[in-house]
């Protein structure tokens, strides 16, 4: 019986000692139109198109991930998947614990939107999504910060009254704004230095692969057009 | 779709962790009396750890440390020959071959393989509750039905099976049930661990959905998917307090308690 059970532990531990070639793509899964689950239940919008022509370009097989926010970043590191592709911006304290590939989106704006003109946003209450550029953007402006753990929710407290504003990336809140849910207010921030892919420091070979792909579709265009299409037609693109 | 296969997987994980935290408990409850010092430490060290610790902290902590600690063992034993160290930094790196499961392997394996992190989470959690509430039933037999199994001539292997056990669950059932109960209700922690339980389609289904990104645009519904839930939930601690309460009075049956008393009486009055 306890031989049983060794060998079984044995076989379980040795099992699929293959080669793992595939790539696997984290995202949230929750931004549109960055990265958001489709109808079918998969991941979909401007990253998911970009992540697959990336991996067509550097020769990857990719498979896709999705993972909270909050804990996006440590379950790079313990290798749950291996490069972030969720709207992350490049950020000094994000390059603190990851490896940025170059920006895949030139630097854009984030935009607030409420129910109504002349909100105090500088006095007032400010909803954004937790641990991302806006909510710290909040905090230097000295506005009373609501964080959320997803943009929907920091969305949906601005709609309920319980946040004067919802800070975001502009291309995210262009949607909801078509939509007529909510209305611009205030000025377009230039906060987002470029949004890019990170990768864990020890995988620098990975990081070069992604960066030679992006580069080359900034090249002939491609990214350009990406941009255009699926963040819409006023998202700045490349010179 | 998705949604309703959540449910699948809420049931199936309570079908599975509940047998399996009761084994946990039990052997905890029984490894508590034994006469060998070290299993009774550890059985008391055991629950006086898991019980002390909040559960949203055991959940981040031990699944981590779980997963880490498999991928390091079978890292040790597939890759020796890899030079670099484990720790870099705050990254955690191990061979290829070592990952668990595969990096090639498809979704549906990340997804069972999360899933049995998660049972045995919640095993171990609620074994340790459910080990303290068996060890106090065990206290509860009374000392009088020992006694006369030793005067029977029993050994004390014979006196825990065949008169301590079968008496013990009548006095551990209503512990026990509270702690199904409240098993049924930490299902949503699921999330925490990355699988997709009724709690995170709710919330994807239920969110704002705008006409550029589907076929079917509707606003904020997570109201709806929640009540369905808030439903769901309160019809299956229904059944399952329908279900106890049978089991209880079958317990009770010929007991040396009032319960059993009671029911010794209406039988002989009928």
């Amino acid at each position: 019986m306890k031989n049983i059970l060794l060998s079984a532990a044995a076989l379980a531990l040795l099992a699929g000692a293959a080669s793992a070639d595939t790539i696997r793509l984290g995202t949230e899964g929750a931004y549109p139109p960055y990265n958001y689950i489709d109808d079918n239940g998969e991941v979909a919008g401007f990253e998911r198109v970009l992540g697959d022509e990336l991996c067509a370009r550097a020769e990857l097989e990719c498979e896709w991930v999705t993972n909270d926010w909050d804990s996006i970043i440590p379950n790079l590191l313990s290798g749950n998947y291996d490069a972030i592709i969720a709207g992350m911006s490049i950020t000094d304290a994000r390059k603190e614990k990851i490896d940025f590939s170059q920006n895949y989106t030139p630097p854009s704006y984030s935009s607030y939107a409420a129910m109504s003109d002349g909100v105090d946003l500088e006095g007032g209450v400010i909803a954004a999504q937790a641990s991302t550029i806006q909510s710290q953007h909040v905090v230097d402006t000295g506005a009373t910060l609501l964080e959320f753990p997803s943009f929907e929710d920091s969305l949906a407290a601005m709609l309920a009254g319980e946040a004067d504003a919802v800070f975001a990336d502009k291309d995210t809140l262009v949607p909801v704004v078509e939509e007529g849910t909510a209305m611009w207010v205030g000025e377009d921030v230039a906060l987002s230095i470029g949004i890019g892919m990170g990768f864990r420091k020890s995988d620098p070979e990975l990081r070069a692969k992604f960066d030679t792909a992006i580069a080359s579709m900034k090249e002939d265009g491609t990214l350009n057009e990406m941009i255009l299409e699926y963040l819409g037609e006023d998202s700045p693109v490349f010179e | 779709m998705s949604f309703y296969a959540s449910f699948g997987t809420v049931l199936l994980l309570l079908a599975v962790t509940a047998p399996l935290a009761l084994g946990f408990g039990f052997g905890a409850a029984a490894g508590s009396r034994s006469h060998l010092v070290p299993v009774k430490w550890l059985s008391n060290l055991y629950m006086a750890i898991v019980r002390g610790v909040p559960d949203i902290a055991f959940f981040l902590f031990f699944v981590i440390a779980l997963d880490q600690g498999l991928e390091w063992m079978r890292h040790q034993v597939l890759c020796s020959d890899w030079d670099q160290p484990i720790r870099q930094g705050n990254d955690f790196v191990v061979c290829a071959a070592a990952k668990l499961p595969q990096n090639s392997a498809p979704e549906v394996y990340h997804q069972i393989y999360g899933f049995a992190l998660a049972v045995l989470t919640f095993a171990i959690v609620f074994g340790a509750f459910a080990g303290n509430v068996i060890a106090g039933a065990f206290k509860a037999v009374p000392h009088g039905q020992i006694e006369t199994a030793e005067a029977y001539g029993m050994t004390k292997r014979q006196t825990f099976w065949r008169i301590m056990v079968p008496q013990m669950w009548t006095y551990a059932l209503p512990g026990l049930s509270n702690l199904w109960m409240v098993l049924i209700k930490a299902t949503p922690l699921l999330f925490l661990l990355g699988v997709e339980d009724v709690v995170y389609w709710a919330k994807e289904l239920g969110g704002t959905k705008t006409a550029r990104f589907t076929d079917y645009p509707h606003g904020d519904w997570r109201m709806y998917y929640f009540f369905g839930l808030l439903v769901f939930y309160l019809l299956f601690t229904k059944v399952s307090e329908v279900v106890l309460s049978r089991i209880t009075r079958k317990l009770s049956h010929g007991q040396a308690t009032a319960a059993g008393e009671a029911m010794r009486k209406a039988g002989a009055g009928a």
